[in-house]
């Protein structure tokens, strides 16, 4: 897997928020059609190696490439732009919305010829359309009705849109933030496979999560996180939930980066 | 339903004394995961019914409301009430407050309020009037002139919201005394004349201008206002805008997150319900005839009444423009209706008083999203 060029990657990250450190020289690689956890404590710098990687801060030094290319994010659409797409844990979506209207905010479709570009007419039948056809591909068609507010699904459901969205947009990674953290079991069941699905259709997923049993089940590849640098890199068939806990805290020296 | 429930209680392994691992756990999930997406189609009991088509009919409601003042004041005020004369009457008189409501109904969308649209309403009226009258500008530069004075207050109130982050119930209340001044020190507190604004200015009139149709005497103004109605629906339906528009008012960190600019929306919201305050005034000159800086004083508060009772949530996010003349003409069929049975003005502000209660209860019901 190493001899392929990542997907997204970044060397030697380094944030300082006044005299606090929170990126202290963090690397980070993410390879095609993988999905690679993210964990680490409370303050390890997680977040901020996320939102250094999804646009939201730039870093002070070091730098990121996509596909071996050096890019450097102006803000969070800036980011999106380029294929990298964030569901965010407080999801995004406007509870009043319909689905196809949430899948499609900010970005929304109009009619071909003179309504669109002069009368500005949306194209909804496309929209639905479209919509219908990325919620089927990723085995979420539960949901009856495509114009259905979003207010009147439940939390997985939710979740379910969100994710939709970012893998129906983002061309080159998706970033899932903490997806099952306020979810039930049967439904963080769901959000589970949905990451499965779409790292099949080959975007590789970047989620971070506080939740071990998750990432073990679902990642290929674990980065953890400690004191604002990457720890060690580990596979979940190689270590134990205990081994990884131990180098989160820091009780164990990580010698071995697969 | 009930099966699926059993199913999801009763792993299906367990009998087996099998330990328990994931794919275990999988199989679990997966016979459950069939309730989970049965809900949509689950039978639900009156009640939630009820409330769900409520929910996904925000005008429902005041449209019955309507349907059923018409249907008892026919009973109780009998041939006059129901007369194309009377009906085409109560239409001229809810006009500016429709109009008017148009624009509050943007503002109240997007979790504000705009307590200042009845003063830039009569701004814009006298800009319009002395402009034309006293300075002898051309009718339409007049006019056009009116409209921008409309968009430039909205501006203000939009750059105090947006760029100062002032409450715009604050901000409007600041603005509506700020405005109202500055129209009695523009007009001199003096009323310019219909007959000098018929001879000089006779296009700031055009919407008094009425045909009858089978009886009923309809303006032009009141064509104006419906057509307005029908632009901004459209506008707010069927255009991104519109849908940035109902994003922003319900979560605007959401939409913030989801790549909208709210702030620029936000402000255009503000200048675009200027305008309409403008082109209401536009459509009072036409009502009636001159233009005085002490009318409409009280349309601020009534246009609230309109979006209220017409179902657009005050909490944002929710509501429709048809909703809102819905709700102006269900004001004007009550207050008419009373007047006509001889009924006391004053219990048709008692009225007006219940419905918009009823309306904010009849709201707060509904926005209990259905869990």
């Amino acid at each position: 897997m190493s001899q392929q060029t990542p997907v997204l990657q970044a060397k030697g990250l380094v944030k300082r928020f006044g005299r606090v450190t929170a990126l202290d020289g963090a690397d980070f690689e993410l390879y095609p059609g993988e999905v690679l956890a993210v964990i680490g404590d409370n303050g390890a710098g997680k977040s901020s190696l996320i939102k250094a990687l999804s646009g939201a801060l730039v870093p002070d030094a070091g730098e990121i490439r996509m596909k071996g290319e050096v890019v450097q994010f102006k803000n969070p659409m800036h980011a999106r732009s380029l294929g990298i797409e964030t569901v965010y844990q407080t999801l995004a979506v406007s509870p009043a919305l319909g689905i196809a209207d949430n899948l499609f905010l900010g970005r929304e479709l109009r009619k071909p010829g003179i309504l669109g570009s002069v009368f500005r007419m949306l194209d909804k039948a496309e929209m639905r359309r479209q919509a219908t056809e990325q919620l089927t591909q990723l085995g979420l068609l539960t949901i009856q009705n495509i114009n259905q507010a979003v207010e009147t699904l439940s939390g997985g459901q939710r979740q379910g849109v969100a994710v939709a969205r970012s893998a129906a947009f983002g061309s080159q990674v998706v970033i899932l933030d903490e997806p099952t953290a306020a979810l039930g079991v049967k439904e963080s069941r769901r959000v589970l496979n949905l990451i499965r699905d779409v790292r099949d259709r080959g975007l590789p997923v970047v989620l971070i999560s506080h939740n071990m049993p998750h990432v073990f089940e679902v990642a290929d590849r674990i980065h953890i996180h400690r004191l604002g640098k990457r720890a060690a890199i580990i596979k979940p068939d190689t270590h134990s939930m205990s081994d990884a806990v131990a180098i989160m805290t820091g009780a164990v020296e990580a010698d071995t980066a697969a | 339903m009930t099966e699926h429930t059993t199913q999801g209680s009763q792993p299906p392994n367990h009998s087996t004394g099998q330990p328990r691992n994931s794919t275990d756990h999988e199989r679990v999930a997966e016979s459950v995961g069939g309730s989970m997406a049965m809900r949509s189609a689950e039978v639900l009991d009156w009640p939630r019914r009820i409330h769900r088509f409520f929910h996904a009919n925000p005008t429902a409601a005041p449209a019955i409301v309507l349907i059923a003042a018409v249907l008892a004041f026919s009973f109780i005020a009998g041939d006059r009430f129901l007369t194309p004369f009377n009906l085409s009457l109560v239409l001229q008189q809810v006009t500016i407050i429709g109009a008017l409501g148009v624009g509050q109904t943007l503002i109240i969308m997007t979790m504000g309020i705009d307590l200042s649209v009845g003063a830039i309403m009569v701004l814009s009226s006298v800009v319009m009037g002395r402009l034309a009258v006293d300075f002898g500008l051309p009718p339409s530069m007049a006019l056009l002139l009116g409209l921008v004075c409309g968009a430039a207050c909205g501006a203000i109130n939009g750059t105090l919201v947006t760029r100062i982050k002032l409450p715009p119930f604050i901000v409007t209340l600041g603005t509506w005394n700020i405005f109202f001044s500055l129209n009695l020190w523009y007009s001199n507190s003096q009323t310019i004349r219909s007959q000098d604004i018929e001879s000089i200015a006779p296009l700031l009139q055009w919407a008094g201008n009425s045909f009858t149709l089978f009886g009923a005497r309809i303006t032009f103004g009141s064509l104006m206002m419906i057509a307005l109605v029908g632009a901004v629906w459209y506008a707010l339906n069927w255009t991104a805008w519109g849908r940035h528009v109902y994003a922003t008012g319900d979560d605007k960190d959401a939409a913030e997150l989801a790549g909208i600019r709210t702030q620029r929306v936000l402000m255009s919201v503000y200048i675009v319900a200027g305008v309409i305050c403008g082109l209401a005034a536009w459509l009072m000159i036409g009502r009636i005839g001159s233009v005085s800086p002490q009318v409409g004083t009280m349309s601020n508060l009534d246009s609230i009444t309109a979006v209220v009772i017409g179902g657009t949530s005050l909490f944002g996010g929710r509501g429709s423009i048809v909703g809102t003349l819905i709700g102006a003409l269900v004001v004007g069929i009550f207050r008419n209706g009373l007047a006509l049975a001889g009924v006391d003005v004053l219990w048709q502000e008692f009225t007006v008083g219940l419905l918009i209660l009823v309306a904010v209860g009849i709201d707060q019901w509904i926005r209990r999203a259905s869990a």
